[in-house]
């Protein structure tokens, strides 16, 4: 069960090897995390988040695989993490995700859609499976990964952004759905993050490190609000940006 | 039946159960029977996790109620749902008082045995569970009687067992003469730590009640300091106009959730220092009544509120005497951290029973309420346990809200005896709670 401090004792991370859900990870096991279970497309990388985990201070990891242009596949995932984790779910992180070259996709059909299945189609099928189980458990909470991004646009990166907003939408009306369930969910909207998966893009205002993120989650867990934004003061940042007309977005945007 | 959130007093980590209200050990029972987990609550005064279990049964005992007649010897029977209050104020009127209170009549006597509670007396009285005669309980195996001389083994189980051996219907207790509503208080006050403590060592034993509200806000020459009440039952020649009243019901309530940060490091310093400055240095022999004296915050119904959306955790520990220093370390630590906390409540703490997991132990305790939101306390805390754990003492459960599992064998020793006796009754481990699944009590 998580305690108090929404510090949680067993979870269940999607895209457990991202840099971001790794740095999470640790804090989390570090705090109480004591059952970590870790899916993801690779299992050499999975194994090292969880020799991670380990070092951290989990005493019981394992791993499940998925492919993320499987969508159908997803409630399968979901059930075999939390079958290994044999217990209570305290805690469900989804990190999946993918920039990729928005150059070489936006005028690809295939590709165009491969965007959207990582970032938005697997996801949403996984929330449904998360959803079932939490809410016949009588607790926990889910963190969904999805971006400052997801407030306003940007034509660089339209494909992953887009699909983000998308699961930022659906993510909020989720949380409300949830209400008197005993299950929450808290969207976590972080802005550039230095990792693997933005490696070689160019970095933005208020970017910040995956510890910092990481250490953002925590505090985070351990309040109510439902969105958890990284760092903090983009929340008020984009609450202007939102509201930018076009023209001097772009040009903002593409800063 | 109905799918409920539930939570602890200190509002913390809500969870959904389908709440059923049985009126029967018959109901009790078929409940038991069709439930995959089941838990027993009372008035959820548990200030964490101890009477909530996400997506089981919850089992409100509070129809399982009802009051016997008081004997001669100050024996009686009551339904495990009825409240200490409700006790109190049939028996206050007949010169009858619970042998044994917290610091809230409103706790039920069935909670009052699944925590073993202890009160002001522990250090000449022991705890709840020494005042019991009998009680039934109803297990997944079958209703039974126990004692302590009947099936002793699951008697001590059962008190301080944080209704995880089964659900308490009925106990039979011995009350406590008296012959006035009325308590004579000496009160002192303490400039620092150690003048309480010293003074608390040598002289508690001359008072059946004593208590130490100690500050932890104020650093330096005067951390600790602290105001000292000691006392005993007035007799009918103390007093000038002897009564016999219950107590009354509370005129003072918190009507909505405060703001999450009223309770802060300012207004809480300014809080405490009122309260010391308004205490008198020493006065003694003052007449207070009972409720003033044993419950003064059962003075503002829902206090709990004031703590925002965002709850609180009160942190209560013990340790043995010759670890006094944990004591002063903690307060230390705690003033030195920034982190908001009303007035400490510090007791000494007389023999301990049997109880397996029942939490007193001759010495010290230490009960702090802390605003949740600081993000440095999580760690305050768990560096605390490490002390209390070094220093031989141990964590209260009815209090736990963040405790971790690993330390729970080490601070409770006959843990595994407690499960030996949680699996003999319970073999299906339907008894559960999410307390017992954070803090892995539950028998799997």
């Amino acid at each position: 069960m998580e305690n108090a401090f929404g510090q949680p004792q067993n979870v269940v991370v999607l895209g457990g090897s991202s840099d971001i859900a790794r740095a999470i990870t640790k804090k989390l096991c570090a705090a109480r995390a004591n059952t970590v279970v870790l899916a993801g497309r690779s299992q050499d990388l999975l194994d090292a988040a969880a020799a991670e985990a380990h070092e951290y201070g989990a005493t019981r990891t394992d791993t499940v695989i998925f492919d993320a242009m499987v969508p159908l596949d997803a409630g399968r995932a979901v059930g075999e993490c939390f079958d290994k984790v044999g217990d209570k779910v305290d805690l469900v992180i989804v990190a999946v995700g993918l920039l990729g070259d928005q150059r070489a996709y936006e005028d690809d059909p295939e590709l165009a859609t491969r965007m959207a299945m990582v970032n938005f189609t697997w996801p949403v099928a996984a929330l449904a499976e998360i959803r079932r189980r939490l809410v016949a458990q009588g607790s926990g909470r889910i963190l969904v990964i999805t971006s400052v991004a997801a407030i306003r646009v940007r034509r660089g990166a339209y494909l992953y952004s887009g699909a983000k907003a998308g699961l930022d939408r659906l993510c909020d009306g989720l949380a409300d759905s949830l209400d008197g369930t005993g299950v929450t969910l808290q969207i976590l909207r972080p802005a550039f993050v230095r990792s693997k998966m933005t490696t070689g893009e160019k970095e933005t205002p208020f970017s910040t490190g995956v510890n910092e993120v990481a250490e953002n989650v925590m505090k985070g867990l351990a309040g109510t609000e439902r969105v958890i934004w990284s760092p903090p003061l983009v929340k008020y940042v984009f609450a202007v940006l939102r509201h930018l007309p076009a023209p001097i977005w772009r040009k903002v945007a593409d800063r | 039946m109905t799918r409920t959130t539930l939570y602890g007093w200190g509002r913390t980590t809500p969870s959904v159960a389908a709440v059923v209200s049985p009126s029967s050990e018959t109901e009790v029972a078929s409940e038991l029977a069709s439930s995959k987990e089941l838990i027993a609550r009372g008035l959820g005064r548990s200030y964490g996790d101890a009477a909530q279990l996400s997506g089981g049964t919850v089992l409100d005992n509070r129809d399982l109620d009802g009051i016997g007649a008081i004997d001669a010897d100050g024996v009686v029977c009551v339904g495990a749902g009825t409240s200490i209050d409700e006790l109190l104020t049939l028996s206050i009127p007949q010169g009858w008082f619970v042998p044994v209170t917290p610091g809230t009549r409103q706790v039920t006597v069935g909670g009052a045995v699944a925590a073993d509670v202890h009160g002001k007396n522990h250090h000449v009285d022991g705890s709840f569970a020494n005042h019991i005669l009998e009680m039934r309980l109803i297990t997944p195996v079958g209703a039974v009687t126990v004692s302590p001389t009947r099936d002793p083994e699951l008697f001590w189980a059962t008190v301080g067992g944080m209704g995880l051996t089964g659900v308490v219907s009925t106990v039979t207790m011995r009350m406590l003469r008296i012959e006035t509503d009325q308590v004579l208080v000496d009160t002192e006050r303490f400039s620092e730590l150690d003048g309480v403590m010293s003074a608390m060592s040598s002289g508690d034993a001359a008072y059946r009640y004593s208590v130490a509200w100690v500050d932890c806000m104020t650093r330096g020459a005067h951390m600790g300091r602290a105001v000292l009440t000691r006392g005993d039952h007035a007799a009918r020649g103390d007093v000038d106009a002897p009564s016999l009243r219950g107590p009354k019901a509370p005129r003072l309530f918190v009507p909505f959730n405060a703001p999450s940060g009223l309770l802060n490091p300012l207004t809480v310093k300014a809080f405490n220092e009122v309260w010391y400055r308004s205490s008198p240095r020493r006065q003694s022999g003052e007449a207070k009544s009972l409720s003033t004296f044993f419950h003064p915050l059962d003075g503002v119904r829902d206090w709990n509120r004031l703590y925002g959306r965002r709850g609180f955790v009160q942190y209560q520990f013990c340790v043995p005497d010759s670890a006094g220093d944990t004591v002063v370390g903690a307060i230390d630590r705690l003033s030195s951290s920034g982190v908001a906390s009303f007035l400490a409540v510090l007791k000494r703490f007389g023999p301990a029973n049997q109880g397996l997991l029942s939490f007193p132990m001759p010495g010290w305790t230490l009960a702090l309420d802390l605003p949740v939101g600081n993000p440095a306390l999580p760690q305050v805390l768990d560096d605390l346990d490490e002390k209390v754990l070094e220093a031989g003492g141990r964590i209260y459960f009815a209090k736990d809200a963040r405790l971790s599992p690993d330390k729970v064998r080490a601070m409770y020793p006959q843990l595994d005896a407690f499960l030996a006796v949680k699996n003999r009754v319970d073999p299906e481990h339907r008894l559960a709670s999410d307390l017992a699944h954070r803090l892995q009590l539950t028998g799997k």
